[in-house]
């Protein structure tokens, strides 16, 4: 069984512009185990609260990342999670190889869910994870591709 | 009041508590992770009927101070375990949601 595994690397950030250090989790999502579902977000805020950010951005992106995770596990058989901390802000990389989202905007409404019965009885698949990942973070940005997969980009500032 | 206190009162059962001390400070009642994820606070009692363990991590994303199972909802099979580890306290109550909530909230 694949487990979450994380490995943390100090570096400067990647941006050409933008020379601020940054620090980077990376995790592998097990897409076949629900139980261990959730583990990379409460490990990234574990990390942000030792790094010192404001419990509100934390919060945030507790909030944008989770559902990001769950839904990689329930939509796209797991995939890869990415957190860079910035001076000024985090940025949260969700990228599966799962089915792809054929209809973004459709998929961004409230209530909107493709989740089977056996994920709705333990309390996902209420079609409230992309708006929330929406309404918690400052800025995100969905790239998918149908068979290919998905890749989601968040950004929360402080 | 603290979880300690809750978890003694009449009515209520404690599960795990490995954080005791923590405060109250309000509550919320939900059983879809996604909507209390987006809306539970830090220090609440949250009030649900949903017992798997997935339970743990919304309650450590949110911070809250207590998980109160009602309905006589019994945690599923290792989320003691994992709540013990992360430190949550989980409480149980015979009582349903709305009077389980009802009560703390005049205790509280
Ligand atoms: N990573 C993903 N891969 C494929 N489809 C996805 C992915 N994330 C979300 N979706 C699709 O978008 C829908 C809405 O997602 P969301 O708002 O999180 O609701 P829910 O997860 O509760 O169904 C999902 O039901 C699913 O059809
Ligand atoms: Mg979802």
């Amino acid at each position: 069984m694949r487990r979450a595994a994380c490995s943390i690397q100090a570096g400067s950030s990647e941006t050409g512009s933008d020379m601020s250090e940054s620090v980077r989790f990376r995790f592998n999502v097990d897409g076949s185990n629900f139980t261990t579902a959730g583990q990379a977000s409460v490990q990234v805020k574990k990390n942000l609260r030792e790094l010192g950010i404001p419990a509100d951005a934390i919060r945030r992106v507790s909030i944008a990342m989770y559902e990001g995770e769950i839904n990689m596990v329930i939509h796209a058989h797991g995939g890869e999670a990415e957190v860079i901390v910035f001076e000024d802000r985090i940025e949260i990389i969700l990228s599966d190889r799962g089915p792809g989202i054929p209809n973004i905007e459709l998929a961004m409404k409230e209530g909107y869910s493709t989740a089977p019965d056996n994920i709705r009885s333990l309390g996902f698949g209420a079609g409230m994870g992309l708006p929330n990942m929406k309404r918690y973070t400052d800025d995100m940005k969905i790239e998918t591709e149908l068979g290919k997969g998905t890749t989601i980009t968040m950004t929360v500032r402080f | 009041m603290t979880v300690k206190e809750l978890a003694e009162h009449e009515g209520f059962e404690p599960v795990c508590l490995p954080e005791p001390e923590r405060v109250i400070e309000g509550g919320y009642c939900g059983d879809l992770l996604s909507w209390v994820m987006g809306r539970a606070k830090t220090a609440q009692a949250w009030v649900t009927i949903m017992s798997n363990v997935n339970i743990a991590a919304v309650a450590t994303l949110c911070d809250v101070a207590v998980i109160v199972l009602s309905e006589n909802v019994s945690p599923d099979a290792g989320v003691r375990e994992t709540a013990e580890a992360r430190g949550i306290n989980i409480i149980k109550t015979p009582m349903p949601t709305f009077e389980a909530a009802a009560l703390i909230s005049t205790l509280i």
